[in-house]
């Protein structure tokens, strides 16, 4: 006690108090807007016209009741606060998902995709009043088309599968222009499911193409594949299993033999960013996830970016519009057929240039990084995760010996017996202060685990996330373990949520009264 | 390098765990042939972030931002008011950086914001359901067509002249190449076209903007009917949402898909991207809508909670048989974009859209009484059409001397019309002023009396 009469230490509790609110501290419940509608209230002061208005719509009536609620300022502030605080984040968490690369997020970037030169830029402005975001986007061309090895790019493709969308296109235009009649889309089955979707929507026949035991495509059957109905392949390097397709150069040439092209996947770029030219291994076209690679932010699930180079084959289908530059400084393209480099451009991707506020983040990170720096980074990338690898080997077991890229994949044989599975034990990880590794994926292993820890995690981070993986195994094998598993996560403000539900009833938007139950049930 | 936590001792000490003697044997299933042994020399080595900030500061400072000089550009991209605190709020690195919310329980932040996006977006489109946001307007819109060719198992299009011309593009690109057919309109600046005639019954569907590239705005309800009577759906494009939050909604005119660009709501113009398309259907309809969708549901407890549903529609699950290949939504765009709605709210959302109609009349009656300018419009939102005595461009080009940025011409959009050549497209918001619209009258006037 001191003078005061206070205890000078915390009381140990022995008790878990329950609240009179239901909350915990910092877990706390949050109603939706709609539930905090507070008529007339309003977060924004917008002054009314200075006249009485008398719409001129047209035949259009004025609308009546839209349906939002009103609050003030102070409640939306905290609630999207409060929303926040529910969320794991690369900020305050590892998140070592694979082949998604959660590295750390400059908030450089941020800064600089605000300046009011790049932000406040409408995008069909006089080009006299642009020429600093042309110059830009010029340059984030150069560094990509260096970087790549690569001829020509396409900066319009708004996402990682917008551009594998973009690439399949140019290889389906050049196909067109042969004349040829090419049907066929060889792919891996452990590729991205983007993939095949990308090559179906564009109307092409899908085959998969088998994995060695080494989780590489197996070359003799790839071979067996080829023909004149063969349009191209589509192929993840490093692969989805986190390993270097080593006969990448003898598929390139093989297919090119046939006729075919090579769309490269790149969301795995970022482990061989100089360190490997993509174009030096005979590919024909491969996006670049902007988001992943060059860490412009996730957001949540976006907006992402995905630039795609094109080799010299499909240069002349790119869609518009590009930047080209003339004796009066830079210019767009944008229409197709517009000149000689637009003759046989395949069209338009997206409204606009692209997502110039990605190009501004991702040139901020390349410049900071330049040449040396992106070699290291993508050098402590694949460290990192052969130091997982290494240290898991004994405790977790390995789909495929080392060395890795920068992903080390796992599959579910270590938990042969226990009744607990992939799912169990990365839920359990969440627990530990750990976002979940990569699950289910690849399909070519059983309970897949994928682990990328990227270049930004520390050794004193890493060897914390491998010893929790491995007590966390050793935790399964203790008898009534499986029990456990299958509740956790217990730590986070909901515990596991109920996707069958959701799936056969779905309730998409709130509505003012809870929807009726359906009587005949 | 200020990224890269590791020290050499660190590097060491791991390769030495691992067994390798350099980290080059981590490298060897690289062909040699291919491994750089350097940093590519042609391009510079790092930057301090001072350093960074003054090459990035030296580009942005080559170029006008819009909100310097009066500024009336429109055409699918709307400057407008965004609030301190959304960008304060999207910036919250729990939203920042977190990935797609594939894990429930520690993305309930992401996921209660999706839903009320979704519910937003449906209520102000007068839809029944929305998904969580797509790459943007354009891509949204071909995403609808080729929904309406699996929904209608047709895969004819008919397209209106009134819709943005990229929209227009990426429909035709996306559709063609799956075999499809777009029967496109011819552009529509006097807003008179009829399409009900051009509808058969091999029509999947049709595809209108409100208001138009043009600015014409148009009660819908009779093509509505005259798609339904041919087992058609439409398709409305809203490029201006805030136009919404004045005019009878696409849903109550009959609407089965509504696609629009919500950039103008939280997110900035970026020289065009990011930007968020909106997506909105009819609940029957919901299984063969494309990207994410956020569903209620239930944790172990009982209590409430959101995850990301319907997802064997989706390219990770379905692979070739998915919906769409579509993997990513507008996600922070989409974050902006509920911010300021619930910050607008039904007052201010209406306050909004008046004041912008109500400057726009402004705008266009002082335009129109210069002697040879012509407003094309009857009806209009914040957007109008002008027609010139002399080429759009050229005046536009002049007054971008005179720090004005005044519209787009429509020739930007349409290289292939001479005749649109007379054509200016005017966008006013609540950020113009009274000066502003003196500014540009006065310009245009001077202009077209030489």
């Amino acid at each position: 006690m001191n003078r005061q009469g206070r205890p000078t230490q915390p009381v140990a509790s022995t008790t878990t108090a329950d609240t009179i609110t239901g909350d915990r501290a910092l877990m706390v419940e949050q109603p939706l807007i709609f539930e905090q509608d507070s008529p007339g209230a309003c977060g924004v002061d917008i002054p009314s016209p200075d006249s009485d208005l008398t719409p001129r719509l047209g035949s259009v009536p004025v609308r009546s009741q839209i349906g939002l609620p009103d609050l003030a300022e102070p409640l939306v502030v905290r609630h999207y606060t409060r929303l926040s605080q529910k969320n794991m984040s690369i900020d305050a968490q590892m998140y070592p998902l694979g082949s998604c690369t959660m590295k750390h997020n400059p908030r450089l970037n941020e800064k600089m995709a605000r300046l009011p030169g790049f932000a406040d830029l409408h995008p069909l402005q006089p080009m006299s009043t642009v020429q600093g975001a042309l110059e830009l986007i010029d340059t984030l061309a150069d560094w990509l088309k260096t970087l790549t090895g690569m001829p020509a790019i396409a900066m319009s493709p708004g996402a990682g599968a917008h551009g594998e969308l973009c690439g399949m296109m140019a290889i389906r235009a050049a196909i067109d222009h042969r004349g040829e009649n090419r049907t066929k889309v060889l792919v891996p089955e452990s590729a991205h499911g983007t993939n095949p979707a990308t090559a179906a929507a564009l109307g092409f026949t899908v085959e998969a193409i088998a994995a060695t035991d080494d989780g590489r495509v197996d070359l003799t059957a790839f071979k067996s594949r080829l023909g004149p109905d063969v349009a191209a392949i589509m192929l993840t390097n490093p692969n989805t299993c986190g390993l270097f397709e080593r006969d990448i150069v003898e598929i390139a040439d093989a297919l090119h033999e046939a006729g075919g092209y090579f769309y490269c996947d790149g969301a795995n770029f970022n482990a061989i960013v100089g360190k490997v030219k993509p174009g030096d291994l005979g590919i024909d076209a491969m996006h670049i996830n902007l988001h992943k690679t060059f860490s412009t932010p996730h957001g949540g699930g976006g907006p992402g970016s995905g630039p795609v180079v094109l080799s010299d084959a499909l240069a002349p289908f790119a869609p518009v519009p590009f930047v080209v530059h003339g004796p009066d400084g830079f210019r767009l393209v944008e229409h197709q057929g517009q000149e000689d480099q637009a003759e046989l451009s395949f069209g338009r991707m997206k409204g606009f240039h692209g997502q110039m506020g990605m190009f501004v983040r991702a040139l901020a990170y390349i410049l900071s990084h330049g040449a040396d720096g992106l070699r290291q980074a993508s050098e402590d990338a694949v460290l990192n995760a052969n130091y997982v690898l290494a240290r898991l080997k004994d405790k977790l077991t390995p789909s495929f010996p080392g060395p890795c890229m920068h992903e080390a994949l796992f599959d579910d044989r270590f938990l042969k017996g226990t009744n607990i599975d992939t799912l169990d034990l990365a839920k359990a990880l969440i627990d530990e202060g750990f976002h979940p590794m990569t699950m289910y994926f690849p399909l070519v292993v059983h309970g897949a685990l994928l682990i990328e820890p990227t270049e930004s995690e520390s050794k004193v981070m890493l060897d914390r996330f491998i010893d929790t993986l491995a007590g966390l195994a050793d935790r399964a094998q203790e008898k009534g373990a499986a029990e456990a598993f299958a509740g956790a996560p217990y730590h986070t403000p909901r515990c596991r949520l109920d996707e069958t539900l959701a799936a056969r009833k779905p309730i998409l938007r709130w509505t003012p009264e809870p929807p009726m139950q359906e009587a005949a049930e | 390098m200020r990224y890269l936590p590791h020290t050499a001792e660190d590097r060491a000490a791991m390769l030495a765990a691992i067994g390798a003697s350099g980290v080059d044997d981590l490298f060897k299933d690289v062909p040699a042939s291919a491994l750089l042994d350097a940093p590519i020399e042609t391009l510079s080595d790092h930057k301090s972030e001072l350093e960074v900030e003054r090459a990035l500061g030296r580009m942005a400072a080559r170029n006008v931002p819009a909100g310097t000089i009066p500024s009336f550009l429109g055409a699918g991209a709307y400057r407008h008011h965004v609030p301190a605190s959304v960008d304060y709020l999207i910036q919250r690195g729990e939203f920042l950086t977190s990935y797609t919310p594939y894990q429930p329980e520690v993305s309930q932040g992401t996921l209660q914001t999706l839903f009320e996006f979704q519910t937003q977006v449906a209520a102000i489109t007068g839809m029944d359901v929305a998904n969580a946001s797509m790459y943007d307007g354009a891509t949204a819109c071909a995403e609808a067509v080729l929904m309406a060719e699996r929904l209608t198992k047709r895969n004819r299009t008919v397209f209106s002249g009134g819709v943005h011309p990229h929209y227009r593009d990426v429909t035709r690109n996306l559709v063609t190449f799956t075999g499809g057919t777009l029967v496109e309109g011819t552009p529509d600046p006097d807003g008179t076209e009829n399409l009900i005639d051009e509808i058969d019954d091999q029509t999947a569907c049709v595809v209108v903007q409100n208001p138009t590239l043009f600015g014409h705005v148009a009660d819908l309800t009779e093509l509505s009917e005259g798609c339904h009577a041919k087992g058609a759906l439409l398709v409305v494009v809203v490029t201006e949402i805030v136009s919404l939050g004045l005019m009878t909604p696409p849903g109550d005119m009959g609407a089965d898909i509504v696609v629009a660009e919500g950039q103008s709501i939280g997110n900035g113009v970026n020289f065009g991207g990011p930007h968020v398309g909106l997506f909105a259907t009819r609940q029957r309809y919901v299984r063969q809508m494309p990207g994410r969708l956020c569903g209620q549901t239930v944790d172990a407890d009982g209590k409430r909670g959101f995850v990301l549903t319907l997802s064997t529609r989706e390219q990770h699950i379905r692979r070739e048989r998915a919906t769409s290949n579509i993997c990513t939504n507008s996600g922070l765009c989409a974050l902006a974009f509920t911010i300021h709605m619930t910050l607008l709210g039904e007052t201010g959302f209406r306050r909004m859209a008046e004041l912008n109609h109500a400057k726009a009349i402004e705008a266009a009656d002082r335009l129109n009484a210069i002697d040879t300018v012509t407003v094309l419009n009857n009806g209009f939102f914040n957007e109008f059409t002008l027609k010139l005595p002399v080429p759009a461009a050229q005046v536009v080009d002049r007054l971008a001397e005179q720090s004005i940025l005044a519209g787009v011409p429509a020739r930007r959009l349409y290289r292939d019309r001479p005749e649109l050549a007379p054509l200016l497209l005017v966008a006013v918001t609540e950020l113009t002023t009274d000066d502003d619209i003196a500014q540009l009258a006065d310009a245009i006037e001077k202009e077209v009396r030489q």
